[in-house]
C-alpha cells in the first residue's frame, strides 16, 4: 500500500522560524530541518513526505499560529468548504 | 464537531493589523517562545467554545505586551502589573463576558504582586494565564521573582543569591492559600504530553469563566530561549530538569461544581428611578415661613466651640440644617488645625441670604462657647455688637467683653435635668431659636426625624424636650 | 426634596450619580475618604459598582478598565494618592479614555498633614505623569459646585475623551452646604467607536503603545491639537467687582471665598478691589488675566495655599506687562480676609 495523502503535516516555510520544537516533538521523526534557508534566514522545518500519524504534536508545539498545518486522518478534501 | 485539520485557530486575527511594520502575518515572538504555544491553545479554545466574540483580553507589559496584535477579541493593553485591576473593571462592566488577564512573571509576581493577590482574593470572575519563564524577556533577561537560585541573568550575573535576592516565588502555592479562587493549576509546556495537559487546563479555565465561576488561574512553566541564551529544544529540557523540581505541577485548587456563580447587579439608569432609589423627591422644596428676625441676626457667622463629646459638630450641623429649611444659604465647616488635638472641637456656621464668602467664622457675629477654654480662646474675636452664648454650667468665669450681648445659659445642666447630657445640642438649638427668632420650636421638632435619621421615637422625644427647655430658659430669663 | 445639606465630598458623588457614573474605584485617604464612603453608600442602591481597591494604583487602573469598557467612572483621592495615580492617569490620557478624578488637596510634601493646601496644583494642572498630556481641571469652591462640576466633568471627559480633574482642597471637601441635586442625565454618549464590550461589533483596542516613532509622534500631535481646542473652548472663570477694580486678587477653590469676603471688606473701605477666580485651571484663563492691565488693573495679588504654583500661570499670562505679587499660607493654615487686606495695604499702601 502506498503512503496515504492524509494524515499529513505541512510547514509554511516562510512563517517557520526554525526553532526545531516540532522536529523534537514528532514521535514518527518525519519532520526534519531543511538544508535550505527561508527569506528570514531560518532553516525551516520540512515534512519528509510520509509517515505522519496525525498526532498533532508538531502543531501544538509550534509557537507560530500558522507555520504548521496538520491534515488529520479523517480529512476529506471533498467535504471541506 | 470533530476536527479534520489543525490550523491557525479562529481566535487569532487573520491579519495582525495592529502590528507595527510590514510583517503582519507572523508574531513578534522569538523562535521557540512559549508565549506562542500558549497563545495558540487559548485561541483554539476560544474558537472551539464559540467565545471569540465574547472575550476581552488584557495584554500586560512584558513580551506579551503585544498579545493584542493576535487575538480577535476585545483588547486592552494595561500598565505594568495592573492587568488584574484592569480585568477587574472590565469584568464588572461586562459581567457576562470572558475576561482574560495574560501576564508574565515580572508583571504578575513582582510589580503587580498585590494586584493579582487582591483580584484573586476578591474572586474576580476572570481568567489569569501566568507565563512563568523565570526571567524578564522583554527588557533583556533580568532577574524575575521566579528566577531560580543560582540562575544567571543580566541582573544576577553571579547567579541568583538567595541571601540578597530572596527565593523564587511560587505563585500557585501562594494564591492557593486564599479562600476565593475557584481553580488554580500549574502546568508546563516542556513536551508534547504536557502541552496537552496545558491545553486541558486552558480549556477548563475558559469554560469555568463562561459559567461565571469566579477566579481561574493557570500558571504555565515556559521557556525564554533568548533570555536564557539556550536553543529552544534545550530550553524545554531545562524546564523539565530545573524548573519542575522547584515548581511542582498539578491542581492546587478546584472547587468544581461548588464554585460560586458570580452575579452582578444591573445599574439603574432611568432618571426617575435614580431619584426614587436615592430618596430624592421631585417635588419643589417648600421653605418654612420665616419669623420676624432682627436685623443683627439676618447674616450670622457663628463659632460653636467646646469639648469633643459636647455635641459641638451636631449643634453646628443642626443650626445649618434648620436654617436651610427657612431658605437661608448656610455653610458648616469643622475645625482644622492644632485645636483639634487638645480634645476640643469647634465648627463654623454661616447663615445668610446671598452668597457666603469665607466659611470659617474668623470674626464671628455669634459665639456659642460650651467650655471655658473655648470662651477664653474665641471671646476676643467676636465682632463688636455680636452675641455670646455660653454654657454657665461648666464655665466659672465671667465674659470680659462689654460691647457684645451675653447669654449665660446652663446648657449642660438643662440637659442633665432632662436625664441625658447628650441632648445639649438640642438645648442649644432651642436657646438659639429663642434669642434670634429665626426658628420656631415646632418647626425644629418637626425636623428632628430628619436630623436624627434612624433614631428611636424615645430619643426624638427627648430631643424635642431639650429644644423646648432651651427655648423656655431664654424666654424665662432674658426678656 | 432635591435640596440637602451635605459635605463637598458627598456632593461630588451625587454629581457623579446624576451624571450616570456607573463605577467608582477608590482607596481611602483623608480628607477625601467621604467620597469613597458616600459612593459605597449610594452606588449599591443604584446597582452600580463600588469597589475599594487594594491601592491608589489599582484604583486608577480599574478606572482605566472601566473607562475602556465604556463606563462613566470616577475615583477620588488626595495629594499622596494622586501622586501614586499619575502613572495610570497618563495611561488614560494616552489611550484617550474619559474619566473623572476628584482631588481633595491636603498638606505636603511627603505625608504632610490632612489640613487644606493647594499644593497639588502643579502635579494636576501640568499633566503630572509622564508624557505630553494635560487633564482638564475644574476647581469648585462650594458644595453645590462640587456636585455640578463633577457632573460637568463627566461631560467634558466624554466630549474630549480625556481625564478630567475636580480639584479642590480639604475646606470644600469637608464643609457642608446646601446642595440642590440636579436632575439625572437622560442619555449617555455612544462610545461604541472605542469601548471594549466583548461583542462581535466592538472588538476595539484600548492602548497607549505606538512602537513606531512616527506613529507616536502623530498620536502626540493629535493629542496636542485636542488640548489646543480645549484651551480655546473650555475656559471658565468668575469675576466679582472687577468692573472698576484697580487691585485684582486672584485665587481658586476655598481661597476664592476668603478673597470674596476680603473684597467686600475692601470695598467697604473704598478700596477698588475685585476678585478674579479661575474655575478651570487647565485651560487657564490666560487671556482674561492678560487683559487686566488694559482694563485699569494696577496691582495683581495671587493668593494660594501653596508657595506659588498657580502664580506661575498668572505671570505667564501677564508676560511681564505688570508686576504681580503672591501671598500664601501653608501647612493647613488658611488666610483670613483681614490678613489679605493687611497684605494689600502693605504692598499697595498708596491705594488707600
Amino acid at each position: 500500500m502506498t503512503d496515504p495523502k492524509y494524515p499529513r503535516s505541512e510547514v509554511n516555510s516562510e512563517k517557520c522560524k526554525g526553532c526545531g520544537l516540532c522536529i523534537a516533538a514528532c514521535p514518527m521523526h518525519v519532520l526534519v530541518e531543511s538544508p535550505k534557508l527561508n527569506s528570514k534566514g531560518y532553516h525551516f522545518a520540512e515534512y519528509v513526505g510520509k509517515g505522519c500519524v496525525g498526532c498533532g504534536n508538531c502543531f501544538y508545539n509550534c509557537p507560530e499560529p500558522d507555520a504548521i498545518l496538520v491534515y488529520l486522518k479523517n480529512y476529506d478534501p471533498e467535504k471541506e468548504v | 464537531m470533530k476536527k479534520t485539520m489543525l490550523q491557525k485557530p479562529k481566535g487569532f486575527i487573520d491579519e495582525y493589523k495592529h502590528k507595527a511594520g510590514a510583517e503582519k502575518d507572523r508574531t513578534h515572538y522569538c523562535p521557540g517562545c512559549g508565549h506562542g504555544i500558549l497563545h495558540k491553545l487559548i485561541a483554539e479554545a476560544l474558537e472551539d467554545f464559540g467565545l471569540v466574540d465574547e472575550t476581552i483580553l488584557i495584554s500586560p507589559v512584558g513580551c506579551s505586551v503585544f498579545a493584542y496584535y493576535y487575538f480577535d477579541t476585545g483588547n486592552f493593553q494595561a500598565a505594568h502589573g495592573r492587568a488584574p485591576a484592569v480585568a477587574t473593571a472590565a469584568s464588572r462592566a461586562n459581567p457576562d463576558k470572558i475576561v482574560i488577564s495574560y501576564q508574565g512573571d515580572g508583571d504578575l509576581a513582582a510589580i503587580g504582586g498585590n494586584n493579582i493577590l487582591q483580584a484573586a482574593n476578591r474572586g474576580e470572575n476572570i481568567v489569569v494565564f501566568f507565563i512563568n519563564n523565570a526571567i524578564y524577556g522583554m527588557t533583556g533577561g533580568q532577574m524575575a521573582p521566579t528566577t531560580l537560585e543560582g540562575q544567571v541573568t543580566t541582573t544576577t550575573p553571579y547567579g541568583r543569591n538567595t541571601d540578597t535576592d530572596g527565593f523564587p516565588i511560587k505563585m500557585s502555592e501562594v494564591l492557593s492559600q486564599l479562600t476565593a479562587p475557584t481553580y488554580i493549576e500549574r502546568v508546563s509546556l516542556h513536551d508534547a504530553p504536557h502541552i496537552r495537559k496545558t491545553r486541558n487546563a486552558v480549556r477548563k479555565a475558559i469554560k469555568n469563566a463562561k459559567e461565571r465561576k469566579g477566579f481561574q488561574f493557570v500558571e504555565v512553566l515556559s521557556t525564554c530561549p533568548s533570555g536564557w541564551k539556550m536553543d529552544p529544544v534545550k530550553s524545554m529540557k531545562w524546564v523539565k530538569e530545573k524548573m519542575l523540581p522547584l515548581y511542582p505541577l498539578g491542581v492546587y485548587r478546584d472547587l468544581g461544581d461548588d464554585a460560586k456563580i458570580t452575579t452582578r447587579p444591573v445599574p439603574v439608569m432611568d432618571p426617575v428611578a435614580v431619584w426614587e432609589k436615592l430618596g430624592i423627591s421631585a417635588e419643589a422644596d417648600v421653605d418654612f415661613p420665616r419669623g420676624d428676625v432682627a436685623e443683627e441676626y439676618r447674616k450670622l457667622s457663628i463659632r460653636v466651640a467646646g469639648f469633643g463629646g459636647q455635641g459641638i459638630m451636631v449643634t453646628g450641623q443642626a443650626l445649618a440644617s434648620v436654617a436651610l429649611e427657612y431658605g437661608y444659604n448656610v455653610s458648616w465647616l469643622p475645625s482644622y488645625g492644632p485645636e483639634m488635638r487638645g480634645g476640643t472641637a469647634n465648627c463654623s456656621v454661616n447663615i445668610q441670604d446671598g452668597q457666603i464668602g469665607a466659611a470659617e467664622a474668623v470674626k464671628p457675629s455669634m459665639l456659642l462657647a460650651m467650655n471655658r477654654p473655648s470662651l477664653e480662646k474665641f471671646e476676643e474675636a467676636v465682632e463688636p455688637g455680636g452675641t455670646l452664648i455660653y454654657n454657665s454650667t461648666l464655665i466659672d468665669i465671667e465674659p470680659t467683653r462689654a460691647d457684645i450681648k451675653v447669654f449665660a445659659i446652663p446648657i449642660t445642666g438643662i440637659a442633665d435635668e432632662l436625664g441625658n447630657t447628650r441632648v445639649q445640642s438640642m438645648v442649644n438649638i432651642g436657646a438659639y431659636a429663642a434669642i434670634t427668632d429665626m426658628f420656631r420650636v415646632e418647626d425644629v421638632i418637626a425636623l428632628l426625624p430628619k436630623l436624627f435619621k434612624g433614631k428611636k421615637q424615645a430619643i426624638l422625644d427627648l430631643n424635642a424636650k431639650a429644644v423646648k427647655a432651651g427655648f423656655a430658659y431664654v424666654k424665662d430669663n432674658f426678656k | 426634596m432635591a435640596r440637602m445639606l451635605m459635605k463637598g465630598n458627598y456632593a461630588a458623588v451625587y454629581g457623579a450619580a446624576m451624571a450616570g457614573c456607573t463605577a467608582y474605584y477608590g482607596y481611602p485617604i483623608t480628607p477625601a475618604s467621604e467620597i469613597a464612603e458616600s459612593a459605597a453608600s449610594l452606588f449599591p442602591k443604584l446597582g452600580r459598582t463600588f469597589l475599594q481597591a487594594e491601592s491608589e494604583v489599582a484604583a486608577i487602573n480599574m478606572v482605566y478598565g472601566a473607562a475602556g469598557s465604556g463606563q462613566r467612572v470616577m475615583t477620588g483621592s488626595s495629594g499622596p494618592g494622586i501622586s501614586l495615580k499619575l502613572e495610570g492617569i497618563s495611561y488614560c490620557a494616552g489611550a484617550a479614555l474619559p474619566c473623572v478624578i476628584v482631588d481633595i488637596m491636603r498638606g505636603g510634601p511627603g505625608l504632610g498633614n490632612i489640613g487644606p493646601e493647594q499644593s497639588d496644583y502643579n502635579q494636576v494642572v501640568k499633566g503630572g505623569g509622564h508624557g505630553n498630556y494635560s487633564s482638564i481641571v475644574l476647581a469648585p469652591n462650594s458644595c453645590q459646585e462640587m456636585c455640578d462640576y463633577t457632573m460637568k466633568a463627566f461631560e467634558l471627559a466624554d466630549k474630549y475623551r480625556t481625564p478630567v480633574f475636580v480639584l479642590t482642597d480639604g475646606v470644600i471637601g469637608q464643609m457642608m452646604e446646601s446642595v440642590t441635586i440636579p436632575e439625572p442625565v437622560k442619555e449617555l454618549p455612544d462610545k461604541s467607536d472605542y469601548a471594549v464590550y466583548g461583542t462581535p461589533l466592538h472588538k476595539n483596542l484600548v492602548n497607549s503603545i505606538y512602537i513606531d516613532h512616527d506613529d507616536l509622534e502623530e498620536w502626540n500631535l493629535t493629542l496636542h491639537k485636542k488640548y489646543q481646542v480645549i484651551k480655546k473652548e473650555e475656559v471658565m472663570y468668575e469675576e466679582y467687582m472687577m468692573e472698576d477694580a484697580e487691585i485684582a486678587v486672584i485665587g481658586y477653590g476655598s481661597v476664592s471665598r476668603v478673597l470674596r469676603t476680603a473684597v467686600d471688606a475692601a470695598r467697604a473701605k473704598g478700596i477698588k478691589m475685585g476678585l478674579f477666580r479661575p474655575v478651570t485651571l487647565f485651560p487657564f484663563p490666560e487671556k482674561e488675566i492678560a487683559a487686566m492691565p488694559g482694563k485699569g488693573v494696577k496691582h495683581i495679588l495671587t493668593v494660594e495655599l501653596s508657595t506659588g504654583q498657580m502664580v506661575d500661570d498668572v505671570n505667564l499670562a501677564l508676560a511681564g506687562s505688570i508686576k504681580s505679587d503672591l501671598y500664601f499660607r501653608l501647612g493647613g493654615n488658611v488666610p483670613s480676609a483681614d490678613e489679605i487686606l493687611g497684605k494689600i495695604s502693605e504692598l499697595y499702601g498708596e491705594v488707600k
